[in-house]
């Protein structure tokens, strides 16, 4: 049973069929990148997915959870976090609590314990604390907990909305496009931070990407999506090999 | 025949909200943002004519012109000093208080130049009254020419839009700030012009409302302007015809509430419509849904 | 973590005594006869604005909302507690009690209305709880001049005509008279439980702030899409925090009802213009700084009432200094400018060229 099941996914924006007959398989554990041309569909898929778009047609099975068309909370809960690809962080809160707000439904305590300081609140507190220390450490961003999220450099504002997301505690974890804007030192970088995340966490990830070198380099399977529709679809080296693969990205 | 009446009024009322909320559902669809002065740059376009015509002696049709005129430069003039450094902030609020104070700022300065004393009113409408059923229903000059010029007003505007240059750069602009400016549209240009138009009409409505109900005040704008927001988020903000429907329909609301329900809480019923819009359809009759690009 | 730990402690620290200090220093002006009347009678008022920019700022500054019926909250409470009052002069003589009962009456009361007003327009743009909220504030005073209310022996009697309308037996009272309020509430408030309450509300924002409320919150301020994707309850906490701003609004309106012998709802004291006072100390005090807000209201208070001569331009002032704060605080040129020019920087600079 693959973690994540999904069964001809599709959306239409006014007479647009931005994603049509969509399915994809991802096995526990298993780096799995998205591909495409620009405009393609990618990031709506991600959008459907986490239920920011609620789909036409399809089925969308996390774990052996039913969650199609569910609220982008709920999905969240059921164990989907994602990234941005226009970074999405809280830029006037600290580091570290970019990465407690993800904490936000697995550490909890009442209103009133916030106020008056009842022990429920400096035990969870401080449990919240190591967590995210924890994580911020994973990232190599222990360093700049009181930091702004805001004046962090843009390598480490992507590494942060990571670490935000598996603060959630998620099965799956899909990262839009995650090397955008990076050169090719950060790239290699961040494909060694992916790996490891996978590998620490057991994680299963599903991203975007446009840089080749990242896809092949770590994904162990790939799906190509081409005006909303997969092109091709199965182990990494195969796909990059696929005639029709080759036209779509570099033309006739 | 008292309904009829009543449905005459609040047309001709709602005319005037229909004629401002075009200047809010322009400017919220170029500039995404609520121009919280609007309603207070009709209570100084109604103050030009009024000084004009009792102090300058000017006659009607000038002292129109003449607060057309000064309402296009007040409204270029707080488009480019107030709200185009805030036009890229990182927060929305940031526009829509200093829109508060511009608002406030007008107010204070009719207070200081014009006193806080009620001012009544020239009628500038030399049309007599139309006697209607053997003199049962009677329609005042004032309704008549209000009710006209709305319709004008909304002919004059969609031919604009859609037939003009500058018209269709307007849409543009409201659709895709970026690309149009990519595509070569002056968008700054652009918005600056939509803030003219919005004013011009708002002086026009300054006038209308001011015939209609002859008492100025410093605080005579804000109540219709907010009023005529309301109208624009009934008919579906950033639609033009959804800013007339919404206008007309809110001034019949307001005058069928006045008369048959009660008259001190026909402004409660008026916002009572719009609670009941955002909570059914914040859209609007017209309105189409803008989905915020993740 | 630690280091940042105590840097909030200390900053909180900092503001209650600040306030503190206020009621020494007012304390020993009081027993030195070195107040003048004017400024006691400004003592309970300055309280009263304090909490309510405050509460505002945890409305504008944390959550990201703009309310400009913070006036009709403050005006819900004021009456709300003043009628409890009324009713219960002679049921309830121990003033500290009565006093106790009607704070919670005028907030609870407030916050109610908050949630009603929260619940259809927090889940749409920004624009539309400012007009909601602006209509809220001028209804609410509106109604509170038409309504009339009345005792006798058969129990209440309400109309929204005049006070005959009621009915009322010979022996009746008519405890809320239209446009010319309550009358004879016992004036209860005083500038000590002015401070603490402003202590308590303090105590509540701070906290709450710092809290994972709060930081669920900031969150949906800095980014609502953000926030949803790592599961945060988007309306539960606008609505939490729009409730809690509106009931302490309502305190602060509780504060100012017991201070006065009448009460009534005009436009000078719950009307737009108040609403805009409000806001003015939010922005020039900072928006988000809570502490900025408290001495912004104290500052505005009692700096238009010592130069008596400028109380014509007071509102105009107002008008420009918000204006004026918005585009030097929030134009992204404007912030380009003060970077380049800041003083912290050209410090730096010229240490670096001493060094070098």
């Amino acid at each position: 049973m693959a973690l994540l099941e999904v069964k001809n996914l599709g959306i239409s924006f006014g007479g647009l069929r931005a994603v049509n007959g969509f399915d994809i398989s991802i096995e526990k554990g298993q780096l799995y990148g998205l591909i495409g041309p620009n405009g393609a569909g990618k990031t709506t898929v991600f959008n459907l997915l986490t239920g920011v778009y609620k789909p036409d047609t399809g089925s969308v099975v996390l774990d052996g959870q039913d969650i199609t068309g569910k609220k982008t909370i709920d999905i969240s809960k059921a164990g989907i976090a994602r990234t941005f690809q226009n970074i999405r962080l809280f830029k006037d809160m600290s580091v570290l609590d970019n990465v407690k707000a993800g904490l936000h439904n697995s550490h909890t305590y009442p209103v009133l314990s916030g106020i008056f300081h009842l022990p429920s609140y400096h035990k969870v507190e401080k449990e919240m604390d190591e967590r995210a220390m924890e994580l911020l450490h994973v990232f190599e961003l222990d360093s700049e907990a009181g930091t702004l999220a805001a004046n962090l450099p843009y390598g480490k504002q992507r590494k942060l909305e990571i670490a935000r997301a598996m603060a959630t505690n998620p099965k799956l974890l899909l990262l839009d496009e995650p090397a955008a804007g990076m050169n090719p030192n950060e790239t290699q970088a961040l494909m060694d931070m992916i790996r490891f995340v996978r590998d620490h966490f057991d994680m299963t990830i599903l991203l975007i990407e446009h840089d080749m070198k990242l896809v092949s380099g770590i994904c162990e399977a790939l799906s190509v999506l081409n005006f909303g529709e997969i092109l091709a679809q199965g182990r990494t080296s195969d796909v990059l090999n696929n005639p029709q693969v080759i036209t779509a990205y570099l033309g006739e | 025949m008292s309904f009829l009446s009543y449905l005459i009024n609040g047309i001709s009322l709602g005319s005037v909200y229909a004629i401002i909320a075009l200047g809010y559902t322009m400017v919220y669809g170029i500039a995404k943002m609520l121009n919280f002065a609007h309603g207070d740059v009709i209570m100084i376009g109604a103050y030009v004519v009024f000084t004009a015509i009792t102090s300058m002696a000017l006659p009607v049709i000038p002292a129109i012109l003449l607060a057309v005129v000064a309402c296009t430069a007040l409204g270029v003039l707080i488009e480019r000093v107030a709200y185009r450094p805030l036009r890229n902030a990182a927060s929305p609020l940031a526009v829509l208080i200093t829109a508060i104070g511009v608002s406030y700022l007008l107010q204070n300065i009719a207070l200081l130049v014009f006193g806080a004393n009620t001012k009544s009113f020239p009628s500038v409408v030399g049309i007599k009254p139309l006697s209607l059923g053997g003199g049962a229903l009677t329609v005042s000059g004032e309704t008549i020419v209000t009710i006209l010029a709305c319709i004008v007003i909304m002919i004059g505007l969609t031919l604009f839009i859609n037939k003009t240059k500058a018209g269709q750069a307007m849409l543009a602009v409201s659709e895709d700030k970026g690309a149009a400016q990519l595509m070569g549209i002056n968008v700054n240009g652009t918005i600056a012009l939509t803030f003219a138009i919005g004013s011009a009409l708002a002086a026009i409505a300054g006038v209308l409302l001011c015939s209609a109900y002859p008492s100025l005040t410093p605080y005579t704008g804000s109540m219709p302007g907010i009023k005529a927001f309301v109208a624009a988020v009934f008919g579906g903000i950033g639609s033009i015809p959804g800013a007339m429907i919404g206008g007309i329909l809110l001034g019949v609301i307001e005058i069928f509430g006045k008369a048959y329900i009660s008259s001190q809480m026909a402004d409660a019923i008026v916002f009572g419509v719009l609670i009941i819009v955002l909570l059914v359809k914040p859209t609007g009759l017209l309105g189409k849904k803008i989905q915020e690009k993740v | 973590m630690k280091k940042k730990f105590d840097k909030t402690a200390k900053s909180n620290a900092i503001t209650y005594g600040m306030v503190i200090a206020f009621w020494v220093i007012i304390q020993i002006m009081i027993y030195t006869d070195n107040i003048s009347s004017l400024m006691k009678g400004l003592l309970v008022p300055v309280c009263a604005y304090a909490i309510l920019a405050v509460s505002l700022n945890l409305t504008v500054g944390i959550l990201g909302e703009l309310s400009l019926g913070h006036a009709g909250f403050m005006c819900v409470g004021a009456f709300a507690s003043a009628f409890f009052t009324i009713c219960m002069k002679d049921v309830i003589p121990v003033a500290g009690v009565r006093f106790t009962l009607a704070l919670l009456i005028g907030a609870a009361s407030a916050a109610v209305f908050g949630v009603l007003i929260g619940i259809p327009v927090l889940r749409l743009r920004g624009d539309y709880l400012a007009i909601v909220t602006l209509a809220f504030g001028e209804i609410i005073k509106n109604f509170m001049n038409i309504l009339f209310i009345g005792r006798d022996s058969q129990g209440l009697h309400f109309s929204t005509k005049d006070s005959v309308a009621l009915g009322l037996e010979p022996d009746g009272v008519v405890l809320l008279k239209g446009p010319q309020g309550i009358t004879g509430t016992s004036k209860d408030s005083t500038f000590t439980i002015g401070i603490i309450l402003l202590l308590i509300t303090l105590f509540i924002v701070l906290r709450l702030i710092q809290s994972r409320d709060g930081r669920a919150i900031k969150a949906i301020r800095d980014n609502r899409i953000a926030a949803e994707s790592i599961g945060i309850n988007i309306t539960k906490y606008k609505l939490m925090a729009f409730a809690i701003s509106a009931g302490l609004a309502g305190i602060g309106g509780v504060l100012y009802a017991h201070n006065l012998s009448t009460l009534t709802a005009t436009s000078k004291n719950f009307g737009y213009n108040m609403s805009i006072m409000i806001l003015v100390f939010v922005v020039l005090g900072g928006i988000g700084n809570i502490r900025g807000s408290v001495i912004a209201a104290a500052v505005l208070t009692v700096l238009p009432e010592l130069l008596r001569s400028l109380s014509d331009y007071r509102m105009l002032i107002y008008a420009i200094v918000l204006i004026v704060m918005m585009l030097f605080n929030w134009s992204p040129a404007a912030l380009e400018f003060r970077e380049r020019y800041s003083l912290k920087r050209l410090l730096h600079k010229n240490k670096a060229k001493e060094a070098a």
